[in-house]
């Protein structure tokens, strides 16, 4: 069969190259300032805006009742003291580390759930319609419920967290397998990846990005059903969290207070967004060159 | 130049054996019939182009050889797994290609300390070896397709499967990629099953050209092709039996304009 020595012409090597050298993107970075311009500014300039409208309400006596409309500077306050007390990081901790230990554990039963009810008819056509009508659920709803179970106290709140995002994670691992493009699992099966190889090397990377949106929205939904929970599970030994700060705040009448606790509910729930969940997410698209820069 | 039917006597070894394979598909009119009675051998280290026009069937012939699919009827055995190339290069794009490579390799049960030197000789091989840890999309057609090319090599089958592989790439890429096949093909002396619509790249890459009929796909004619490598697709006897094969395909879909 080898008729043929490695005589192929001459010049396609070069040819090669110089196809190759003109179909490779140039890789480019953005400079520090332009990131500085599109990215930060305009963020600080909607908040400054907000401050001074807030202000100016005030000032100008449109709002004069303070137990309605506390000023910035009262907010401002309510915040200090609770740094300078050393509680507001305690808030936040008791919060935050609820929300992310409940995440984990949906993540630890929504993970296997979802490749049930993506993998196997039965179980898909069993309970695959009611966890996606679940989605639909405010998962605030279940609070009630979970009191009637569980009482007032830590394990009801972490019902409530998983009722929340179990079903989102799940759901977001279904919609990632159903739609690997089949070219991939037949190009698996022709490398010998079939069955369980075929799961874990083709099937469950290819369906990652439906999976992370999934837990993006898991984590959004369950953050909120687990502030409503503590507002209602309000016992000082149950630790004080945000929920609890701002019901504390509402029975005190204590306006500066409540805004200090819906800011601080607020924030929470966007840096957990900007600082885990997004890069992850803008990770695994960038890899797949999914991302389109913007 | 024509021959008739494989030399099905002499050649007890084969890469692959077709035997009277028939497929057809449930539609909602009914079976529908898309192979039939296909008989073909390939010989270990054979080229052999499979050329038919656009639905007549190649995709599904090679898929049943690939054993992604069964035949309706007849047999098909293979010697080994074959190695299948799609007509999109089909990498995972959460792997660099490196690791797309790899993953074929680690599949075979290569063990981890060989594969990332034999994935870079791989590379070489293609003429890639800058791209180790490029990720696909950074890649542009001309290259995807030669890791691809490369990942299917990784397999180390007997019988590489090829389903219209350069068919969306420019001209000039392409012809430097059938050099580079047909360098590879006689350096490993593995035995290639080239699916394409494309008469001239079939006859610039194969000692053997198998035309297939349409509706239902049926071995018309086959052509051995005796002009010496290294060819180029603008050579004289390439074009010259590349008109005789085009006249005899215009013929057998001219044949399915009457009915
Ligand atoms: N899974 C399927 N179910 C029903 N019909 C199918 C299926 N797969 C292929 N067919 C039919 O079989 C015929 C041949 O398809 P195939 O993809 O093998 O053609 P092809 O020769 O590869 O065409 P092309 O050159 O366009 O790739 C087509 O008419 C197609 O409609
Ligand atoms: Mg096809």
């Amino acid at each position: 069969m080898a008729s043929t020595e490695t005589k192929t012409s001459p010049e396609s090597g070069s040819v090669e190259a110089g196809l190759d050298a003109l179909e490779t993107a140039q890789p480019g970075r953005t400079p520090f300032r332009k990131t500085f311009v599109d990215k930060v500014v305009p963020p600080i300039t909607a908040i400054v805006v907000v401050l001074v409208v807030w202000q100016g309400l005030i000032t100008l006596k449109i709002v004069a009742d303070p137990t309605k409309l506390p000023t910035p500077g009262a907010v401002w306050h309510a915040f200090r003291n609770d740094w300078l007390q050393g509680k507001l990081l305690g808030y936040i901790w008791t919060s935050v580390s609820r929300g992310l230990l409940g995440f984990c554990l949906a993540l630890l039963i929504g993970t296997p759930l979802g490749l049930l009810v993506a993998r196997v008819r039965f179980v898909r056509a069993a309970i695959g319609p009611i966890l996606s009508g679940l989605q639909s659920l405010p998962s605030v709803a279940w609070v009630p419920p979970a009191v009637i179970w569980l009482g007032l106290n830590n394990s009801m709140m972490y019902a409530v967290i998983l009722l929340g995002a179990v079903p989102s994670i799940a759901n977001g691992l279904v919609s990632g397998v159903d739609q690997v493009p089949p070219l991939f699992l037949r190009a698996g099966r022709t490398m010998g990846a079939r069955g369980l190889k075929g799961t874990w090397h083709v099937t469950l990377p290819a369906a990652l990005p439906g999976y992370v949106a999934g837990m993006k929205q898991g984590w959004a939904f369950s953050w909120r059903s687990l502030m409503a929970a503590e507002i209602i599970a309000n016992f000082p030994d149950l630790g004080t969290g945000l929920g609890q700060l701002l019901e504390n705040a509402r029975t005190a009448s204590d306006m500066a207070m409540v805004f200090e606790a819906i800011l601080l509910i607020l924030f929470v729930g966007i840096a957990i967004d900007l600082l885990i969940f997004s890069p992850l997410e803008r990770w695994v698209l960038r890899s797949r060159g999914l991302l389109v820069k913007g | 130049m024509a021959t008739t039917l494989a030399k099905a006597a002499e050649s007890v070894e084969y890469a692959a054996r077709l035997e009277q394979v028939s497929k057809s598909f449930a539609t909602p009119g009914g079976q529908q019939l898309v192979l039939d009675d296909i008989t073909l051998d390939v010989a270990p280290g054979e080229f052999v182009t499979l050329l038919g026009a656009s639905g007549c069937g190649k995709s599904t012939l090679l898929n049943l050889v690939a054993g992604l699919d069964r035949p309706t009827a007849g047999s098909i055995t293979t010697d080994g797994r074959p190695a299948l190339m799609f007509q999109e290069h089909a990498l995972f794009p959460w792997l660099t290609a490196g690791k797309n490579i790899e993953l074929a390799l680690k599949l075979r049960g290569v063990a981890k300390s060989e594969r990332r030197g034999r994935a870079e000789e791989l590379l070489e091989l293609v003429r890639l070896k800058g791209a180790y840890g490029k990720r696909v999309h950074e890649l542009s057609g001309g290259m995807r397709q030669r890791v691809a090319l490369a990942r299917a090599l990784a397999q180390e089958s007997n019988l590489l499967l090829m389903d219209e592989p350069f068919a969306a790439l420019d001209a000039i890429t392409r012809d430097v990629l059938h050099d580079e096949l047909t360098r590879i093909w006689s350096e490993t002396g593995l035995s290639v099953l080239f699916v394409t619509h494309n008469v001239r790249e079939a006859v610039r890459l194969a000692q053997r050209v198998v035309l297939l009929s349409s509706r239902p796909g049926r071995v018309a004619r086959e052509w051995d092709v005796d002009i010496p490598q290294p060819r180029r697709i603008e050579d004289a006897p390439v074009a010259e039996l590349s008109l005789e094969i085009t006249e005899v395909l215009r013929g057998e879909i001219r044949r399915h304009g009457q009915h």
